[in-house]
């Protein structure tokens, strides 16, 4: 298998363990956060990376709306990426 | 330790965008001059990474959260003026599309996560891993140090520029308007939980990282890429 391919599925691994920050905490009664939360500006789309009204349904639809909402953020960055390196490598540097 | 919304005030924001604004500028411009475009994929690779990373988001005790970054580790792959741009990309997705972190603290972010501790801890595994062969265990220990000491950079900054809100935005029976914290209490609710966990965690996953790899393809890695 490909280098790459392998770091992809790394991190396609972390995304789907990253439900563990969220787990974890509940486990151990921790307290809530305060530098990470409040919006005033910008209604985000998935706050929190969560979908709407999941705190109500439980850890498990929680957890799955963060799984999902890694894959989205990873696949975006993916495409920015590609996008920005072949304007930045249009020009030489081609190897 | 992304900092939201309401909690710097409005000149503090425009400070750290100020200060990034031409830090920006020259990445990009670092970038059109060094990057391959066999390196593209690993900069997405590394910019999904520390993505992925940031989200394992952990409530400390005291009422703080941290989590490990992994700007450090793209750096000794990629050299920290692309990192600085993963970690920017990664910090813009997460401000918009998950309100992790404000779209007005985008900058400091930037500062703290994708500047000061992308290139301290660039520049300590630099120093410590000094003319040592590619695939030596110095470069292994070299980026758990640069790791552990990249992310209380961030951690000390992000407690400092919490902590001087309530001096410079207060009214005048002393309320604060912003992040009600002083420095006294900031810093070591940052750096504390840092220097005794998430250090350590950012240390174990910049370390195991190198040496998988070292062991994979030593051609991966910045300084071989000239």
């Amino acid at each position: 298998m490909k280098l790459t391919t392998k770091l992809w599925l790394g991190i396609l691994l972390l995304a789907l363990l990253s439900p563990l920050g969220l787990i974890l905490p509940e486990y151990f009664k921790a307290g809530s956060d305060w530098t990470e939360g409040s919006r005033i500006l910008w209604q985000a789309p998935l706050p929190e990376y969560a979908f709407k009204g999941s705190q109500e349904k439980g850890l498990l639809y929680v957890s799955f709306g963060y799984i999902t909402s890694a894959i989205l953020g990873i696949v975006i960055i993916a495409i920015a990426i590609l996008l920005i390196g072949k304007k930045l490598t249009r020009k030489g540097n081609r190897r | 330790m992304h900092i939201p919304d309401g909690y710097l005030g409005p000149q503090t924001c425009g400070f750290f965008y100020a200060v990034m604004f031409p830090i920006w500028i020259i990445a990009a411009k670092v970038a059109k001059r060094t990057l391959k475009a066999r390196h593209v994929p690993l900069l997405a690779i590394g910019a999904a990474f520390t993505f992925v990373i940031m989200m394992f988001n952990v409530p400390i005790p005291g009422g703080s959260t941290g989590h490990p970054v992994g700007g450090v580790l793209v750096a000794i792959l990629l050299g920290p003026w692309l990192a600085c741009i993963a970690v920017t990309i990664s910090l813009v997705v997460q401000a918009f599309l998950f309100g992790d972190g404000g779209l007005t603290a985008i900058g400091a972010n930037c500062f703290n996560l994708g500047f000061a501790s992308v290139f301290t801890g660039y520049y300590v595994y630099r120093l410590i891993s000094f003319n040592a062969p590619i695939n030596s265990n110095r470069r292994v220990i070299a980026a758990g140090i640069a790791g552990y000491i990249g992310i209380n950079v961030a951690a000390f900054l992000t407690g400092v520029e919490l902590g001087l809100q309530p001096l410079i935005y207060h009214t005048a029976s002393g309320q604060a308007l912003y992040a009600p914290y002083k420095l006294n209490v900031a810093v070591p609710m940052m750096l504390v939980s840092h220097l005794l966990v998430f250090g350590w965690i950012e240390a174990a996953v910049t370390l195991l990282a190198v040496k998988y790899l070292q062991k994979q393809d030593p051609a991966l890695f910045y300084e071989t890429h000239h």
